[in-house]
């Protein structure tokens, strides 16, 4: 009998499962569940960019690709990056095409830190990143980001949060779960203190179309920072295009080339179906982006208005599509919250420690969902509130 | 204002409430700017779309090729009064290309279709032909998609 405790890698077998998933189980299990907790468009991918999907493959386009991606949507890539956000690639020496933006990140990951690097996540953020920082035998360094600040991160506490083992510092805005962004004012000083220093700043984008009332600033775009900035992104959010698995990465030359060598070992390129699809979504896709964040944009005022008016404070949230309620005030850890909501009044979102530690007292609410669907799940979050407040 | 009518064109059932919320407005903004726009004809009714075939409900839709001759002065404008004035007449459009006007009715049978066109509408005085298409499956109309409810599937994953 094989002995898995011993075969499984120690660092895996210590990875704690994500605490999202946790929560979802518990929900699998119920019925007539309302619930605001998927973090995907609620849209389907619109049909010129499904249908050059179906073309590639009818017409026998069932080969790999090169490894960075055909050049024809690495072209695109740095076309839309440098029209819309002032970006500047080169298609052919600074950009791969990735299996969405989760494998953008963990190339950029791996080819960047060895064993003992120190990582700075801001927290609360997507799950990925410190367990697959640890997987590079890099430690993990959250740095609290806090309501009254709208979850920005502040220069002070990198500055206090950085070592000479600081090797890489991520940069997840706009924010899952808390819908904060960072402007270029606020950029600037984290720019400034990061600029002399050897250190990376990993950029997670992925949300980048979805700012509400002015363009997302890459910090790439700020001076001196190109050069020590991979910036990783992808079709799944702005495109509606989760299902396609298709992101891609912009660093320089000799960062793309340490990560190409990587992703040609480990996943020798993106679908190609998928890739046809994505020059599509550049190339005609960004009316389609501009009607699906306008409507994301109603349903954030809808459910902020909606939210205070029962007495669940959050802060505005200018990006992705989620929101960040306070719930302290009601006096139950997050994870009694939610589990009531769920159990009590068949709603469900998400316990905010599932996104860090610093996430407890919060909860994720996802507005990929349409106003029926929000107005029910809102009235059935003020009957659990008055009944907690009663 | 233009976004309110591109909204309430895809959902009616939004209340002036939740429109204001929305497009961050004034309530009582948006409610003036709703009945200026039914003044002015520029929002004519609010209907439901429904799915007919889902029901015991029995009827025929045909869509009518008319040609006319146009009449001096008026044009196509008087024949197309007389025909869409009735009330089994969902639609009527003037065509560019090989017809005039294009009749979309609505009747129980293929028989009160028939008996319509042939007694009422061939019969108006300048209408010189009319080809019959019967409606054979509605797959989509208004922009809607007519068919299964679509559930939502999709996965929790972050």
């Amino acid at each position: 009998m094989l002995d898995y405790e011993k075969i499984i890698n120690p660092v895996v077998a210590k990875m704690p499962p994500s605490g999202i998933r946790k929560f979802f189980d518990l929900l699998d299990t119920m019925d007539d569940v309302v619930g605001l907790t998927v973090g995907q468009p609620d849209f389907v991918t619109p049909w010129h960019i499904r249908e050059e999907g179906i073309e590639s493959i009818s017409t026998g386009k069932t080969y790999y690709t090169s490894n960075a991606g055909l050049l024809a949507l690495r072209r695109e890539i740095t076309s839309y990056l440098q029209r819309r956000f002032s970006l500047n690639y080169s298609p052919e020496k600074e950009t791969v095409v990735t299996v969405g933006g989760s494998e953008a990140i963990d190339m950029a990951m791996r080819a960047v830190l060895a064993p003992g690097d120190e990582v700075i996540i801001p927290e609360p953020c997507f799950v990925c990143y410190a367990p697959l920082a640890s997987l590079c035998g890099a430690v993990p360094k959250p740095v609290v980001t806090r309501n009254e600040d709208q979850f920005k991160l502040k220069a002070e506490d990198l500055e206090k949060a950085l070592t000479p083992r600081t090797k890489l510092v991520v940069l997840p805005y706009p924010n899952n779960p808390t819908g904060a962004v960072m402007t270029r004012e606020d950029l600037i000083p984290i720019a400034d203190l990061l600029r002399d220093k050897q250190i990376v700043v990993l950029s997670d984008e992925i949300y980048c179309e979805m700012t509400y009332g002015f363009l997302h600033t890459s910090i790439a775009s700020l001076p001196g920072m190109r050069e020590r900035t991979i910036i990783a992104s992808g079709f799944s959010k702005a495109f509606a295009m989760t299902g396609w698995r298709l992101g891609y990465l912009c660093a320089p030359e000799p960062l793309a080339k340490a990560i190409l060598k990587l992703h040609q070992y480990a996943i020798m390129c993106a679908s190609t179906a998928s890739q046809f699809a994505g020059i599509e979504a550049l190339k005609n896709g960004e009316e389609d982006v501009r009607n699906m964040v306008s409507e994301y944009d109603r349903r954030r005022r809808y459910i902020y208005n909606g939210l205070h008016s029962i007495g669940l404070e959050a802060f505005e949230p200018e990006g992705a599509f989620y929101i960040y309620p306070d719930i302290r005030p009601f006096g139950l850890s997050s994870a009694e919250f939610c589990e009531r909501l769920l159990y009590e009044y068949k709603c469900a979102i998400v316990p905010g420690p599932a996104f860090g530690a610093c996430g407890e007292g919060f909860a994720r609410i996802s507005y990929a969902y349409s106003v029926k669907h929000i107005t029910e799940a809102l009235s059935r979050i003020e009957a659990f509130v008055k009944h907690l407040r009663a | 204002m233009n976004e309110l009518l591109k909204i309430l064109e895809e959902n009616a059932t939004l209340t002036p409430e939740q429109l204001s919320v929305m497009l961050n407005k004034e309530t009582g903004d948006i409610r003036k700017q709703i009945e200026e726009y039914e003044k002015e004809g520029v929002i004519l009714g609010y209907q439901t779309l429904i799915d007919w075939d889902k029901t015991d409900r029995e009827y025929v839709t045909a869509v009518i090729e008319v040609k006319i001759m146009p009449q001096r002065d008026r044009g196509f404008d008087k024949i197309a009064e007389r025909i869409y004035n009735y009330p089994e007449v969902k639609s009527l459009y003037l065509m560019s290309g090989a017809f005039d006007l294009c009749v979309i009715l609505e009747g129980r049978t293929m028989r009160e279709v028939a008996y319509f066109v042939a007694q009422k509408l061939a019969t108006i005085e300048f209408v010189t032909s009319t080809a019959t298409h019967f409606v054979l499956r509605k797959y989509k109309d208004k922009g809607v998609i007519y068919g299964a409810v679509e559930e939502d599937q999709r996965g929790n994953l972050n």
